[in-house]
């Protein structure tokens, strides 16, 4: 669809994945545009800044083989646009939307630009609904709900990919039978990595529900800064004009700000923290931000990014940025993987900050909100005993003080290390308080009298208060 | 009208030549699309512009209109319960000319020009009014009395004066000198509203929230900053305070943040209950949102919109409390642009008049008393939020925040990873305002009020230089006296300053529960205090079932409260006489040992 197609010569300058050509009159700021090589090949560019002077157009295919006198550049689009359709579902492309299955080009429905349009906030409808992930260390802890953005933080080894494929392979929304959409973007991955998730599709009989784009390591760099964005305007466009429930998986963030880094210094702008550009923030955001629900429509987003740690290092602008911009954060620790527990979840450095939504009568189960409160926090009590002993020892700890040590032991293998298996909310609810029946009902601070009446008679009995009556706590 | 064309464009940032005559600061129209724009540097007859929408598309060569007018807010009734984008465009209006997607150039209202307003006169004919004068009120929201002002500046003999139903355009008050006055007026968002003058902060700015009220006070007219990394609790911090303290008129600004935070708020503040008018809580709250995806030039500006929207309700004399989530998204936005137009960086990549920025920002906060007659007292308390990368405090937005700001609220990652909420690190955070305060409180609330708070610092102060010592050679090797310093500091940590936002009954917490709740925990401190001393081994105290009833205190309804006090200080009375009849103490066994 070719709006113009002026050619112009005038390239001069080229440095790493940047061209400069005269004359900026020609093309506006976005545009997209073609890059002929003298021998026939054509790549696409992006313009990044216009003057009067020249244009800046970044080549998403690398500047390798470009010279300056015979590379013409042409107009392609005033900005960057993707051909959608319903029958993109089911499909495999390349990081720049073309289809890599062997099938032919998609017959589109509509062009949608992809840079996205932020959603106007006051049309945005809250995110509520529950997605059962079957892993307890979610559901339970950190709940998931439709229209939210969740990244798992990962580290290098970590099992983050299986993770991913089993939250995609094992969620429903209770008492519903449409299933979720998948539309899943790789930034920069392995072929190995890539063929474990097309895999992992089949498996679950997922592929025929899913729209990939796939940009693996050996593909070009810059055109991972697109590969996302192609993704999320799919996604849009299946939620908001198709009805359907999307689930988006991102994966890998770090190889797109990788890329994003590369552009800047190529650009020559003020580097920011470890050298990527002070508006990394605003850029990822742009990212995250297309995801959730809209009012009067039946369709979602709900993304799921996944990020690699450098060094595990949760501080880096990566992580930060990304915990900063979307709404909680699963957390892998490097520990409980090399003590073999499966998912690596660790619960005290995520967070969602939609489960109150999610959660409670109606929804999950009354007692759920205090459960977990309380999980957490006999769960850290017994991971600061543990750093305790490996200094002065256990004998110095009282029968009490044991007992939260054996707690955090079980909760980590038996709640937390379920293995590859499905839990319902139930399931995970009631082991919680398994757990925490190792407890007298006094220290169990964070759940009402009220609850432990209602769910577990017995604690009560263990520790009689003369002084406080449950009736007394109902408001 | 001066008009000139485009001559480079990158990102926010629109350079345009031919504009001889624009001044700087000047609102000019951007491209054939009449994106809203601001000039932020002149050269010669070149105007560097920071436009507040996309200019994705945008060609070289499309025209630049200058408005001639400075950016600004239109104020008069009909601002509250409003959400607005950076730069006021009211984002329901923007939804009904263009759908969920926000789109570009659209030309709003500011303020509704179509409603009309029962408008009470409150001058005569003959009357001398100068600025800041009230010249009639008008029913805003259910009960709330919106006040009708002379501009800033303006002076005269009044000629004429109407009553009834009017539109914000309509002229209520007509001058001798032909000056026409409306229920709306223009103010230019980045100059601070006049007014008589400031005044000391005497009176607190109450939260309802024990950590802040008993510990970190700030005064109406104060502010304070609230520093944490993602996921310590900010934005919880920064709504519970919007729904729970004692302003009379909230502006809530969203600052390059989530659209679901504003969801959450959009779909709560209207079904909350406001204690002061029966009304909804939204009824006195306007909204000033700029999502984290929406044009960065806009979150600049948002934080001086609001700032001025809270001035103005100042101005009638209303306390006003403005929420600004999150500052630092804000100095990005000004870091963005700075370094578009290749001015010279300093820390961090951010400019070097950031930290003038923020210091004029803060001091934009304060009570005073305002411009005009009849003598009115208003406030403007500013919370702003910042999110400092990797939860470092030593990056300039913060460290520029704290020098400016009167109290620093520091939140924890650690207490925020054990869901101790609010996640207020007690060690690190300070408020300057507590001593100018302090007669408020004896006066008001209790006169052991300082004697308490003192005896709490105490406590933990002396925790924390044990918790120290227990990590070198554990516990074990305390005295009972200093055993239950670490008990007591457990009680209070949990009992006392953890307070649950979602709780229908601890969310907000009165000043004489705060009072009464603190009493006790340091009654039941002292007693252990003297029995120790007299031989009574620590952990027979500990095992005192009494303990329970004094942690589960927080979940008491107000209502309830007074009562249950009064016989829970004679239970601890009466358990500690009959401490020395051994067949009544009452211990179970080991069951509330817990140690540290």
């Amino acid at each position: 669809m070719e709006l113009l197609t002026k050619e112009y010569r005038g390239i001069n300058y080229i440095s790493g994945p940047l061209i400069f050509v005269e004359g900026g009159k020609r093309f506006s700021y976005n545009a997209m545009v073609e890059v002929l090589l003298p021998n026939g090949e054509v790549r696409t560019g992006q313009v990044l800044e216009v003057s009067s002077e020249y244009a800046c157009i970044e080549v998403l295919e690398q500047t390798a083989g470009l010279e300056v006198v015979q590379t013409t550049v042409r107009l392609k689009e005033e900005v960057a646009r993707l051909p959608v359709s319903k029958d993109m579902v089911g499909r495999v492309f390349n990081g720049r939307g073309e289809p890599i299955d062997g099938l032919p080009e998609v017959i589109s429905e509509k062009r949608m630009e992809i840079t996205g349009i932020p959603i106007n906030p006051v049309s945005r409808a809250k995110p509520n609904e529950f997605i059962q992930t079957g892993i307890s260390a979610i559901d339970g802890n950190n709940t998931l709900v439709r229209g939210q953005k969740l990244p798992i933080f990962s580290g290098a080894g970590l099992p983050a990919n299986e993770l991913a494929s089993q939250i995609l392979r094992q969620s429903t929304v209770l008492g519903e039978e449409t299933q979720f959409v998948v539309v899943f973007a790789a930034m920069g991955i392995t072929h190995r990595e890539a063929s474990f998730f097309l895999r992992s599709f089949e498996d679950s009989g997922a592929t025929g529900k899913a729209v990939c784009f796939l940009n693996l390591s050996d593909d070009p760099t810059i055109e991972r800064l697109l590969t996302p964005r192609f993704a999320l305007t799919v996604a849009e466009y299946l939620a908001f004009e198709r009805d359907y429930h999307v689930l988006v998986i991102l994966t890998d963030m770090t190889n797109y700000c990788e890329a994003l880094r590369e552009i800047s210094t190529a650009r020559e702008e003020i580097p920011g923290r470890r050298g990527y550009p002070g508006y990394m923030y605003s850029d990822l955001a742009s990212l995250y931000e297309r995801a959730g629900r809209i009012k009067g429509k039946k369709g979602s987003i709900t993304q799921i990014p996944i990020l690699t740690m450098p060094d595990d290092d949760i501080t880096h602008p990566i992580a930060d940025l990304t915990g900063y911009i979307t709404e909680g954060q699963i957390v892998l620790s490097r520990h409980l993987h090399h003590t073999g527990v499966y998912p690596p979840i660790d619960v005290l450095l995520c967070l969602s900050r939609l489960m109150n939504n999610g959660i409670g009568a109606g929804k999950t189960r009354k007692d759920h909100r205090q459960v977990v409160d309380q999980l957490y926090a006999c769960y850290a009590h017994g991971r600061d005993l543990r750093r305790l002993i490996a200094i002065v020892g256990g004998e110095a700890l009282s029968e009490l003080d044991k007992k939260y040590l054996r707690f955090a032991e079980a909760f980590e293998n038996s709640f937390i290390g379920q293995g590859d298996t499905n839990r319902t909310i139930e399931d995970t609810l009631n082991l919680a308080w398994r757990l925490l029946k190792m407890f007298p009902g006094s220290e169990l601070h964070r759940i009402n009298r009220e609850v432990i009446t209602e769910y577990f008679e017995e604690i009560l009995e263990e520790a009689p208060s003369p002084y406080y009556k449950p009736e007394e706590t109902i408001p | 009208m001066i008009r000139g064309k485009i001559i480079k464009i990158s990102g926010p940032a629109v350079i345009a030549g031919g504009m001889t005559g624009a001044k700087m600061n000047d609102i000019v129209r951007v491209g054939n699309l009449g994106l809203i724009g601001e000039i932020i540097r002149l050269d010669r007859d070149t105007a560097f512009i920071q436009v507040y929408e996309d200019t994705s598309g945008l060609f070289v060569g499309e025209p630049v209109e200058s408005t001639a007018e400075p950016l600004v807010v239109e104020l008069g009734p009909g601002l509250l319960g409003g959400i607005f984008d950076g730069i006021q465009r009211p984002l329901d209006e923007i939804e009904k000319q263009s759908g969920f997607w926000m789109a570009r150039g659209l030309i709003v209202n500011r303020l509704g020009r179509e409603k009309t307003w029962h408008f009470s006169p409150r001058v005569k004919k003959g009357d001398t009014v100068q600025g800041g004068d009230t010249l009639g009120e008008v029913k805003e929201t259910g009960v709330f009395l919106h006040k009708i002002m002379a501009p800033p500046g303006i002076r005269g003999v009044v000629k004429e004066v109407k009553k009834g139903e009017f539109k914000v355009e309509d002229t209520v008050v007509s001058l001798e000198d032909g000056q026409q006055l409306s229920m709306m007026q223009k103010w230019p968002v980045r100059r601070p509203r006049p007014l008589k003058k400031k005044l000391p902060p005497d009176e607190p700015f109450i939260t309802g929230q024990r950590v802040f009220d008993l510990l970190f006070p700030i005064a109406l007219g104060g502010n304070a900053i609230v520093p944490g990394g993602f996921g310590t609790g900010k934005t919880v911090v920064e709504q519970t305070l919007a729904k729970y303290c004692n302003a009379d008129i909230l502006v809530y600004v969203g600052c390059g943040e989530r659209g679901n935070e504003i969801t959450d708020v959009l779909t709560e503040f209207p079904h909350l209950e406001d204690p002061k008018t029966g009304g909804p809580l939204m009824s006195r709250t306007i909204l000033v949102v700029n999502t984290s995806n929406m044009p960065i030039a806009a979150r600049e500006a948002s934080i001086y919109t609001g700032t001025t929207l809270a001035e103005y309700y100042r101005d009638m004399g209303y306390n006003v409390a403005l929420m600004a989530d999150s500052t630092s998204r804000w100095a990005e936005a000004l870091r963005e642009i700075s370094s578009r137009l290749e001015e010279m960086p300093g820390e961090e990549g951010f400019p070097t008049y950031l930290a003038t920025r923020l210091a004029s920002f803060y001091e934009r906060s304060g009570r005073v008393e305002c411009l005009g007659e009849p003598g009115r007292r208003g406030s403007v308390t500013i919370v702003g939020a910042v999110s400092p990368p990797g939860g470092d405090f030593s990056e300039p937005v913060t460290q520029h925040s704290m020098r400016v700001s009167g109290a620093f609220w520091a939140l924890d990652a650690h207490l925020a990873y054990r869901r101790h909420f609010p996640a207020i690190n007690w060690h690190k955070s300070y408020t300057l305002y507590y001593q100018p305060m302090k007669d408020w409180y004896l006066k008001n609330v209790n006169h052991q009020w300082d004697n308490l708070r003192t005896q709490m610092l105490q406590i933990q102060q002396k925790d924390a230089e044990l918790q120290e010592v227990v990590q070198l050679v554990g516990p074990d090797a305390l005295q009972d006296s200093e055993r239950l310093v670490l008990e007591s500091a457990r009680m209070l940590r949990d009992g006392f300053l953890q307070q649950h936002a979602f709780s229908p009954v601890d969310a907000s917490c009165s000043l004489n529960k705060q009072y009464k709740m603190l009493n006790v925990f340091i009654l039941f401190h002292e007693k252990c205090k003297k029995e120790i001393e007299a031989g009574i081994p620590v952990t027979t105290l500990l095992h005192l079932p009494v303990r329970e009833g004094i942690s589960r205190l927080k979940e008491i309804p107000e209502e309830r409260f007074d009562e249950h006090y009064a016989r829970l200080e004679e239970e601890i009375k009466e358990v500690f006489e009959n401490l020395h009849k051994p067949e009544l103490t009452g211990v179970n066994d080991g069951a509330a040992d817990k140690g540290i």
